[in-house]
C-alpha cells in the first residue's frame, strides 16, 4: 500500500479558519486512519496567527502545508490553483478533498484539469474500498433521486469536493502534536490576471445558508411577501438562517441567495423547517439530508410530509405568531433560569 | 465581441412526479430541454450582444436530438450553433468534456467571452465551466451574479459567495459562470423561431476538434461509476392535524419539544 497522505485544503477568510475545514478534518481523518497514512492540511493565505494553524493540528492534522502570499489573502482561481497544484506535483498526495464551498467548487475543478485526474463533485458519504485501497465517493445524483458511488480507479490524486455542514467537525485535542511544513513554492506561481476588488457583505446572509445549524424556509403557503417577517423573527429566535423555495424568489419575496433547491443552495442543517412549502421534486434536492426536517403546510397531501420527521398540518399564518409568542416567553424564562 | 456559450441538453424535471415504491423519477414522457441555469448565460449572451453587437456561437457534446437545444438558443437570439456528436464522445465524465468542448472552442478560434451556465441540473456538478477556464488557460469567475462595468477589454462583475458577493475585475478573454440572479431569460420568438428553422447545424466529431481519442467519453474520464443506489427518502415521521386553537397549541408544544431535543433552543 502506498504511503502517500491524505489530504484536506483547509479555508480562511480574513486569517480564520473556517469551520468545513474541521468537517474535512474529521471525514479525512478516518480515510488516513483505514489507509495508515498521514492526514496533512493544505493552507494558503497571508500573515496566518500561529494558533489557527495550530487549531488544524489539535483537530486531526498531522501535518499541515503553509503557503503563504499577500495575493493569497482572499481567494483567487489562478494563484491558488498554480500553488496547489506545484505541492501536488512535489509531494503526490493520494487523495485531496475540499469543501463543495464557493471557493472548493471553484478551485478543485480547475486544478484536476491540470492534473489530469478525477473529481467528484458535493459527496455526502466517503469510504475506502478494500483490497484496492481506492476512495470510494457517494453523492446525489438527478436530483437527489439515486445515490452514485464513483471512483479514480487510476489517476491520482483521487478528489472530490464535500459537501458542507454533511458532517460534524472533528473534535478538538490540545495535546495533539503535528508539523508545520513551510513549502518553497516558486514565485511565478502567485500571478494573478483576476484582481479582487471589494467584497460587499449581505446582511441578509449573516448566517450562512450552508453552515447553519438550523434553517428556517418559507414558500408560496405564506401567502405574501410581507409575511416573511415571521420567518425572519423565527430564525433569529432559532438562531438559524433563512431559506426559501425557488417559487418565491422567483416571485421577488426573498432574494435568490436564500433558495434552496436544485437551481440555488444545498443544504445540510441539524434542523430544517419547511414552512408553506410543498416540496417539490428540485426543493427536496437542496434539503433532504437535513438531520431533521419539520414541515408546516396546509395540503395534507404535500410531497413535503413524506420527507418529515414531524408534520404540521395547518396554515403557517395561524400557527407562526402563538410559536414565536411561546418561543420568547419560553427564552426568557430560561434565561432568567441561568441567571437565577 | 465574439461570445461562446456552452450549453447541455437535459431532461425536463419541473413536472417530475417521483415513483413512491421505488424512490425514482417516472422518466416516461419526460421532455428535453435547455438546461435551466445555461438560460441566464444565453441571455446575458444576448444582452452583450445588444451593447457592443457581434456574434454569440452555442456548442453543446450530446446526442443528434440536442440540436433541438441549440436551435432553441438561436431561437432566443444567438447566432449559430455546433453540436458535438459522435458515439466515442458517450459516457463522458467532467473531465472528458471539459477536454472536449475545450477542443471545439479552440476550433472554432477567436473569442471575447465564454459563459456558461453554473451548473446543470442533471449532473449537477458545476465543473464543466471552470474546467474549461483551466484547459484553455482563461481568467475565470465562478458563480457570477452581476456585470457591473463592461468594455471592450475588461469587466468587472460580482459573485455570489459564502455571505455576500466578491467584486473581480476580469480582463478579456474570459469564461464566466453565472448563476440565476445575473439575468431574466426571454423566450423565443416567432421570427428568432423562423431564423433557427434556416440555421445550419454542424455536427463535429472527435477529428473535426483534434481530439486525442484517450482523452474523449468514456475512455478518456479518470472516474467510474461504480454503483448507484436509492437512498430512503421517506422518513415516515409523525404527521399531526390541527383544527383549532387548541390542536394549534399542541402542535406549537409539539415544535418546542423537538426544539429541545434537537437542542436548538
Amino acid at each position: 500500500m502506498s504511503l502517500n497522505e491524505v489530504w484536506i485544503l483547509a479555508e480562511q477568510k480574513n486569517g480564520k479558519i473556517q469551520v468545513v475545514s474541521y468537517e474535512l478534518l474529521n471525514r479525512a481523518r478516518t480515510l488516513a486512519d483505514k489507509l495508515n497514512v498521514p492526514l496533512a492540511a493544505i493552507l494558503m493565505g497571508c500573515n496566518i496567527a500561529e494558533d489557527e494553524v495550530q487549531e488544524l493540528i489539535y483537530r486531526g492534522a498531522d501535518e499541515v502545508y503553509l503557503i503563504e502570499h499577500t495575493i493569497l489573502n482572499d481567494f483567487l482561481a489562478e494563484p491558488y490553483s498554480n500553488a496547489l497544484c506545484h505541492l501536488i506535483d512535489v509531494y503526490k498526495p493520494q487523495i485531496l478533498l475540499a469543501g463543495a464551498t464557493s471557493t472548493g467548487r471553484t478551485l478543485l475543478p480547475h486544478v484536476a484539469v491540470r492534473k489530469h485526474t478525477g473529481l467528484t463533485a458535493d459527496c455526502t458519504i466517503l469510504d475506502i474500498e478494500e483490497n484496492t485501497g481506492n476512495l470510494l465517493q457517494t453523492r446525489p445524483a438527478i436530483g437527489g433521486n439515486i445515490l452514485a458511488t464513483i471512483k479514480t480507479p487510476k489517476a491520482r490524486p483521487q478528489m472530490a469536493t464535500v459537501r458542507p455542514h454533511s458532517t460534524k467537525p472533528a473534535s478538538r485535542n490540545p495535546y495533539r502534536q503535528g508539523t508545520l511544513i513551510k513549502p518553497l513554492i516558486p514565485e511565478k506561481c502567485f500571478v494573478s490576471r483576476v484582481k479582487k476588488l471589494d467584497f460587499i457583505e449581505d446582511k441578509t446572509q449573516e448566517i450562512s445558508l450552508q453552515q447553519a445549524d438550523v434553517v428556517v424556509a418559507a414558500g408560496r403557503g405564506l401567502g405574501r411577501a410581507e409575511n416573511f417577517k415571521y420567518i425572519e423573527e423565527l430564525a433569529k429566535l432559532l438562531n438559524g438562517a433563512i431559506g426559501a423555495s425557488r417559487d418565491v424568489v422567483d416571485r421577488g419575496w426573498i432574494t435568490y441567495p436564500h433558495q434552496v433547491g436544485l437551481s440555488g443552495k444545498t443544504v445540510t442543517p441539524k434542523l430544517y423547517m419547511a414552512i408553506g412549502i410543498s416540496g417539490a421534486i428540485q426543493h427536496i434536492a437542496g434539503m433532504q439530508t437535513s438531520e431533521t426536517i419539520i414541515a408546516i403546510n396546509k395540503d395534507p397531501d404535500a410531497q413535503i410530509f413524506k420527507l418529515a420527521d414531524l408534520g404540521i398540518v395547518g396554515d403557517a399564518l395561524e400557527i407562526l405568531p402563538v410559536l414565536i409568542e411561546k418561543l420568547k416567553q419560553y427564552k426568557s424564562q430560561h434565561e432568567q433560569e441561568v441567571t437565577e | 465581441m465574439k461570445l461562446i456559450i456552452p450549453i447541455k441538453q437535459v431532461p425536463e424535471t419541473g413536472n417530475v412526479k417521483m415513483d413512491e415504491n421505488t424512490g425514482t423519477m417516472i422518466r416516461e414522457g419526460v421532455e428535453s430541454i435547455i438546461n435551466p441555469l445555461d438560460l441566464y448565460a444565453i441571455e446575458l449572451g444576448i444582452r452583450i450582444k445588444e451593447k457592443f453587437g457581434g456574434e454569440i456561437t452555442v456548442i453543446s457534446m450530446g446526442p443528434q436530438k440536442a440540436i433541438e437545444a441549440i436551435k432553441e438558443a438561436i431561437a432566443m437570439g444567438c447566432d449559430n450553433g455546433i453540436l458535438l456528436s459522435d458515439k466515442r464522445f458517450g459516457g463522458a465524465d467532467t473531465w472528458a468534456t471539459s477536454y472536449t468542448l475545450s477542443k471545439a472552442i479552440k476550433k472554432i478560434g477567436n473569442f471575447d467571452l465564454i459563459i456558461c451556465g453554473e451548473r446543470a441540473t442533471d449532473g449537477d456538478t458545476g465543473q464543466v465551466g471552470p474546467g474549461i477556464a483551466s484547459f484553455l488557460d482563461l481568467p475565470l469567475s465562478t458563480f457570477t451574479s452581476e456585470i457591473t462595468y463592461m468594455d471592450e477589454k475588461m469587466m468587472h462583475v460580482k459573485r455570489l459567495v459564502e455571505g455576500g458577493y466578491e467584486l473581480l475585475e476580469l480582463p478579456l478573454p474570459s469564461l464566466l459562470t453565472v448563476v440565476k440572479e445575473i439575468s431574466d431569460p426571454r423566450l423565443p420568438t416567432l421570427h428568432g423561431k423562423q431564423k433557427a428553422k434556416k440555421v445550419e447545424i454542424p455536427i463535429w466529431g472527435p477529428e473535426d476538434i483534434d481530439a486525442e481519442l484517450d482523452n474523449i467519453g468514456l475512455k478518456g474520464s479518470p472516474t467510474r461509476v461504480v454503483k448507484t443506489f436509492h437512498p430512503q427518502v421517506s422518513r415516515n415521521g409523525e404527521k399531526y392535524v390541527t383544527r383549532d386553537l387548541e390542536s394549534i397549541e399542541k402542535a406549537i408544544e409539539k415544535l418546542i419539544n423537538l426544539f429541545k431535543d434537537k437542542q436548538v433552543i
